[in-house]
């Protein structure tokens, strides 16, 4: 029964140890791709082709999901705001929760299951081709040359992104609230125009679908460098990938939330 | 401290390493030296830790104890910036080639040329065309690395190690999974970089007769020390009974052919009277 206790008390002592020391690391990784992203600003095309290839990838499915998010919440918000008397503000409704939640969060989560993986998948067979051993070899920095200008790519992929998905999701919105449903056009925009801040509102969710940025490339990237050189380690960094940057979006988006809007 | 000698490039001094720190000792003790414009062999059967010694040379891993140099530096103890320095000394030739996939048989020669030079575009097509000339694949220069053979590929990497003219070119099992025709061309080329170049070569391998043929100095790598070393004419002169075993690909030997444990004896529960 002690033993049973003890080993027990071991094996959770070993989980947070190496969950601490797994965090340290990645840390690590991470100052260590900032601290060598300077050279990327001489060569910015590499960073540049990066946004071409990863905005592409998911371009398609942003406008798509954005679109039928729009209907949803089109049809949805008429229904409750319908019972009060208040559909007028459909526009608003729409707009607000694209902006500052839908928008940020979905954008990350499908960014993370279809651009994350596919860097997963590049970095780790890079690694597992020998590809990288080969870089540092011939004195490139695979950090400096394949890690930070995709990293930065996603940065500045994600935000374009998000405003894309809000913006196709505000006209799902207006589609099935204005035509289909027979809300007054004039009420839907005006509202949306006196209702939505742009510092508060938009600037805001810019700022969450950066963060967003940051943390679903890195843990994208991480996961594809410290990946078994095998196939089957890299497919298993690349659903790590989708299973932690997404449960890193939500949480982010939680803390986010609550310090911006707040008051 | 002692005069560093001018015609050794690089040395293992009394190196040993490991993987993993519980994890066996791959390299126990191993010196080497390796000699300003000649082509040297390391041979060995699998997993004794050939490309382990390519890889501290590089500066990829850390010996444990003893130290690695290169042009009399530390390799062990220097930092990023210091890697780097040595590795643009140094041209690689991996055993699968390592190519670049998401770029050209092209790109991927004229990668180190790009990072590593100031030459304009006019001069880096040029230089490409050479080495791509030198390898016979010219024409494969707008071919992506997935349309060509592996053969081919190792060829491309060939170009791509040689970019720069560094005074040390790698090769890691250069010939491993060639045909007859393609390995004795490598063969050739190796050979004729060595001279050409007038660099220094390193051969890791486990092909006996072409090694032979065109290797300098030979060193053979058992239990993570140097089982033998010299010309391969002293070598085909050995008597020593490793060496005999790896020159005459005998299945018994002071190298077992089956992985240490039970006997056959005991794993098919037999009474004697059999081999084991």
């Amino acid at each position: 029964m002690t033993e049973m206790m003890i080993d027990r008390i071991t094996r959770l002592g070993g989980f947070v140890l190496t969950s601490i020391a797994g965090i340290g690391h990645a840390s690590m990784m991470f100052f260590t791709v900032i601290k060598r992203s300077l050279g990327i600003f001489k060569r910015f095309r590499l960073v540049t082709d990066q946004v071409f290839f990863l905005g592409n990838y998911s371009f398609v499915i942003i406008a798509v999901s954005g679109l039928f998010v729009g209907f949803v919440l089109g049809l949805q918000g008429y229904y409750t705001l319908n019972r009060y008397g208040s559909e007028q503000a459909l526009g608003l409704l729409v707009a607000l929760s694209l902006t500052r939640e839908l928008g940020p969060v979905v954008t990350a989560l499908l960014f993370a299951g279809r651009a994350g993986t596919s860097l997963t998948a590049e970095i780790g067979l890079m690694k597992a081709g020998e590809q990288l051993s080969a870089m540092e070899m011939m004195a490139v920095d695979p950090v400096a040359r394949v890690i930070a200008p995709r990293f930065w790519a996603g940065v500045i992929a994600m935000p374009i992104l998000a405003a894309i998905f809000s913006a196709v999701g505000i006209i799902g919105g207006y589609l099935v609230g204005v035509p289909l449903i027979g809300v007054d056009a004039g009420a839907f925009w005006s509202q949306m125009q006196g209702g939505v801040d742009v510092l508060k509102d938009v600037g805001n969710g810019v700022i969450k679908s950066m963060v967003f940025g940051v943390a679903v490339t890195f843990i994208a990237l991480y996961q594809g460098y410290e990946s078994k050189p095998t196939p089957e380690g890299v497919s298993l960094a690349t659903t790590r990938t989708v299973v932690v940057s997404s449960l890193a979006v939500l949480a982010l988006d939680f803390l986010l939330t609550a310090v911006m809007f707040s008051t | 401290m002692p005069t560093p000698n001018t015609d050794i490039l690089a040395t293992l001094e009394n190196v040993t390493f490991s993987y993993a720190p519980q994890a066996r000792n791959i390299l126990e003790g191993l010196n080497m030296s390796f000699k300003k414009g000649k082509l040297t062999a390391v041979m060995g059967g699998s997993g004794c830790g050939k490309t382990t010694v390519l890889r501290l040379l590089g500066g990829q891993v850390v010996a444990n104890t003893g130290q690695v140099t290169f042009e009399g530096e530390n390799v062990g103890q220097l930092d990023n910036q210091g890697l780097i320095r040595i590795r643009r000394k140094m041209g690689m030739l991996f055993q699968f080639g390592a190519l670049f996939t998401d770029m050209s048989v092209f790109e991927n020669v004229a990668f180190p040329l790009r990072e590593h030079t100031p030459l304009d575009e006019a001069s880096i097509t040029d230089l490409v065309m050479l080495k791509l000339n030198a390898v016979g694949l010219r024409n494969a220069r707008d071919l992506m690395p997935s349309q060509i053979s592996g053969g081919m590929a190792r060829r491309v990497a060939f170009a791509r190690a040689v970019a720069l003219d560094p005074p040390l070119i790698m090769y890691d099992e250069p010939f491993a999974g060639l045909d007859p025709i393609a390995l004795g061309v490598t063969a050739r080329l190796i050979k004729e970089m060595n001279e050409a170049l007038g660099s220094t070569s390193i051969l890791v391998t486990h092909d006996v007769p072409e090694t032979f043929e065109i290797a300098d100095y030979v060193y053979f790598i058992a239990n993570g020390k140097i089982a033998a070393e010299g010309t391969p004419e002293e070598l085909r002169q050995s008597e020593d009974l490793f060496v005999r075993q790896f020159i005459d690909a005998q299945p018994d030997g002071p190298v077992t052919f089956h992985y240490p444990g039970k006997s056959l004896r005991e794993d098919f529960g037999l009474r004697g009277g059999v081999h084991d």
